[in-house]
């Protein structure tokens, strides 16, 4: 369990240890199910082509999801996370027959007497996949 | 493409959404959570987003579906939210404009129970030109 306010071992500037999860194309088959969004786009790499596409990408969502893992991971729970933004500035492009990487890490931005604020890094095969992302986790019971 | 006269106006989901513990479990699987008694932060996409395809779509409405992609994505979470919640929504559109022939709108998504609003987020999608 995270500590939060008042404690130093939470302060303005600290590094989350960063981690790696691993995409390919059954999770975006599996995700599909699970979310409900079929688009062709995340499944058929000839539409996929079809519509100006490098290959099949991940779905937006699928790597918000994965960081939201992440994050409540670092917040000691799904239940903890209480805000969570991000914009889709690159998709993460995922080859057939390979997985590929979602590389995630986050800094502190703030500390309140509620919660601490992060803003979050993520990328794929060294490109930024997420603009602006950012987190508001309370410390949970 | 979208009808400006849209813009500003709330509509109400048509449909009443139970959350099962299995729906929940086969997110959660995706993402490796083994914490399956709340939903993941992100979990009411799968909600938001087939309420703003139904409204979003109608003929009055009229965005294209088929062209579209997801710019950027807010959650606030006022309680997570767990099996056997049963929500009704109502879908915002917030904010309409075109850039370089792209479609880029704001909807936003309130999900009740009951009277208690348990998430609202805020989805820019996208129809490119």
């Amino acid at each position: 369990m995270v500590n939060f306010g008042g404690s130093s071992m939470m302060e303005i500037g600290t590094t989350i240890p960063s981690h790696e999860f691993e995409i390919n194309r059954d999770l975006l088959k599996q995700y599909a199910e699970a979310s409900g969004d079929h688009n062709p786009i995340h499944q058929d790499e000839v539409f996929a082509k079809s519509v100006g596409l490098p290959d099949v990408i991940a779905h937006g969502m699928l790597t918000m999801a994965l960081a939201g893992k992440y994050i409540s991971d670092w917040a000691g729970g799904p239940q903890n996370v209480k805000e969570f933004s991000a914009r889709f500035t690159k998709p993460v492009i995922v080859p057939a027959g390979k997985s590929v990487d979602l590389t995630v890490s986050a800094l502190v931005t703030e500390v309140t007497s509620t919660g601490v604020r992060l803003e979050i890094s993520a990328t794929s095969q060294g490109v930024k996949v997420l603009g602006m992302a950012k987190a508001f986790v309370v410390q949970g019971v | 493409m979208l009808n400006p006269d849209s813009v500003g106006r709330t509509f109400a989901g048509v449909d009443v959404n139970t959350v099962t513990q299995e729906e929940i479990n086969s997110f959660a699987a995706v993402i490796g959570e083994k914490n399956t008694s709340v939903a993941p932060p992100t979990f009411s996409i799968k909600i938001s987003l087939r309420e703003f395809e139904s409204i979003l779509t109608k003929p009055e409405i009229g965005l294209d579906w088929t062209r579209l992609v997801h710019g950027d994505q807010k959650f606030e979470i006022f309680r997570p939210i767990v099996a056997g919640d049963s929500f009704t929504t109502s879908a915002t559109i917030e904010s309409y404009k075109v850039v370089a022939g792209n479609e880029i709108v704001t909807v936003r998504s309130d999900l009740f129970s009951g009277t208690e609003k348990v998430v609202s987020s805020w989805s820019t999608l996208v129809v490119r030109a």
